[in-house]
């Protein structure tokens, strides 16, 4: 009895565990599958994916969705994939997305265009 | 609402004591699985529900201040089992996950349909949190049932394990609708349509959804409803839940948290 866990929570003490005995490891891969998660805010708005749930299948993946994700702050509606829908790329292939600093033409924060659209607007306000 | 008469009030507090009696225990009794959940994803949820539970008993609890009775903490944390309210279901100790599971089923199909009915009472207070906690409400049946759908068309051992607790608690199940003492000035009143219309809405509502899960509703010759709980007479677990539930509210009771 001198090794019954005295826990200052009462469940824990309820358990009578004995600290001796020795605990068998779950076996490996007892888990359900995977599924993404994503949450919108408002209607008409995109769906962002916000991380993942362990389920058995897609209804218990949309609840547990809902008390991960969807517990505090506004939501409109959810999804569930199982993760292995997706397609994803290598990370071996990371490098595709490299762009070289030649190409900054393709950046729109780099058009000069501010002094044009100022000019339109005083064009629009000449007019009304 | 503005009540008729002394009755009138009386009566209320009767509905509001069992309401709140059944939530806070049946919400302190949940959230015993905080940290033991079978998954992580459904410890979250289920403690999540138990907190609801709390929160919805603390705003019934405020509604009988209204009416006269001592603050919620007080209410909640100073009184002995024999003071309750509550049903038997709701105390008996959390057991295995299928125990909880079908109490919380039998329950929480309760609450909904009670609550539904209650968006209509003349009781406006009562009528907005009826109003104010359904999608909580709809989310925690919704959850139960999910839950006995999976079990119960599972395998024979998940099945078989439902259908155990169903046979063991169906009579407790329907001690949830033990007529209380002023059924009829509620009814009346149009402040409540009673236990008796709540139980028949209650059984139109689960045994289809039982029957849907292959769960067999023990035979009518069988039903025996375990009544007392409203009246104060409780099972020997709530006095040792009781005085878990108060141990630190009773070291320093005027302490502000």
């Amino acid at each position: 009895m001198e090794n019954m866990h005295k826990s200052l929570d009462p469940r824990i003490t309820r358990a009578n565990l004995d600290l001796e005995e020795q605990i068998d490891p779950l076996n490996e891969l007892d888990q359900f599958q995977t599924y993404e998660v994503f949450h919108q805010k408002k209607r008409g708005q995109q769906h962002v994916h916000v991380g993942i749930v362990h389920a058995p299948n897609a209804d218990m993946a949309l609840l547990y969705a809902k008390e991960q994700y969807a517990r505090r702050g506004v939501t409109s509606n959810l999804w569930v994939v199982p993760s292995s829908c997706v397609t994803a790329t290598e990370y071996f292939d990371e490098d595709i997305f490299a762009t070289t600093a030649e190409k900054i033409y393709r950046d729109p924060a780099t058009y000069k265009v501010m002094d044009r659209i100022q000019a339109f607007k005083e064009r629009q306000a000449q007019k009304s | 609402m503005d009540f008729f008469n002394e009755s009138h009030v009386r009566a209320a507090k009767e509905l509001l004591y069992k309401m709140a009696d059944d939530q806070l225990i049946i919400g302190h009794r949940n959230s015993e699985w905080t940290g033991l959940g079978p998954i992580l994803e459904e410890d979250i949820a289920f403690s999540s529900m138990a907190q609801d539970k709390i929160g919805q008993s603390e705003h019934l609890y405020a509604l009988l201040h209204e009416l006269g009775e001592s603050d919620p903490d007080t209410v909640a944390f100073t009184r002995n089992a024999h003071q309750f309210h509550c049903c038997q279901l709701v105390e008996y100790p959390i057991g295995e996950y299928d125990f909880s599971l079908m109490r919380h089923f039998f329950f929480d199909m309760a609450e909904l349909i009670r609550f539904d009915m209650l968006r209509n009472s003349s009781y406006e207070g009562l009528a907005n949190i009826a109003k104010k906690y359904k999608g909580e409400i709809k989310y925690h049946s919704m959850h139960a049932n999910t839950w006995v759908q999976q079990l119960g068309k599972g395998n024979e051992e998940s099945n078989g394990r439902l259908q155990l607790q169903l046979d063991t608690y169906w009579n407790h199940a329907l001690g949830i609708f033990e007529p209380g003492p002023h059924e009829n000035i509620l009814i009346d009143a149009g402040i409540f349509e009673g236990e008796a219309a709540l139980q028949k809405n209650w059984l139109e509502a689960v045994i289809p959804l039982l029957e849907k899960a292959d769960l067999q509703v023990p035979d009518t010759s069988k039903w025996s409803p375990v009544y007392g709980g409203r009246t104060g007479i409780h099972t020997a677990y709530l006095q040792p839940l009781l005085d878990e539930m108060t141990e630190v509210y009773s070291i320093d009771p005027s302490a502000d948290w």
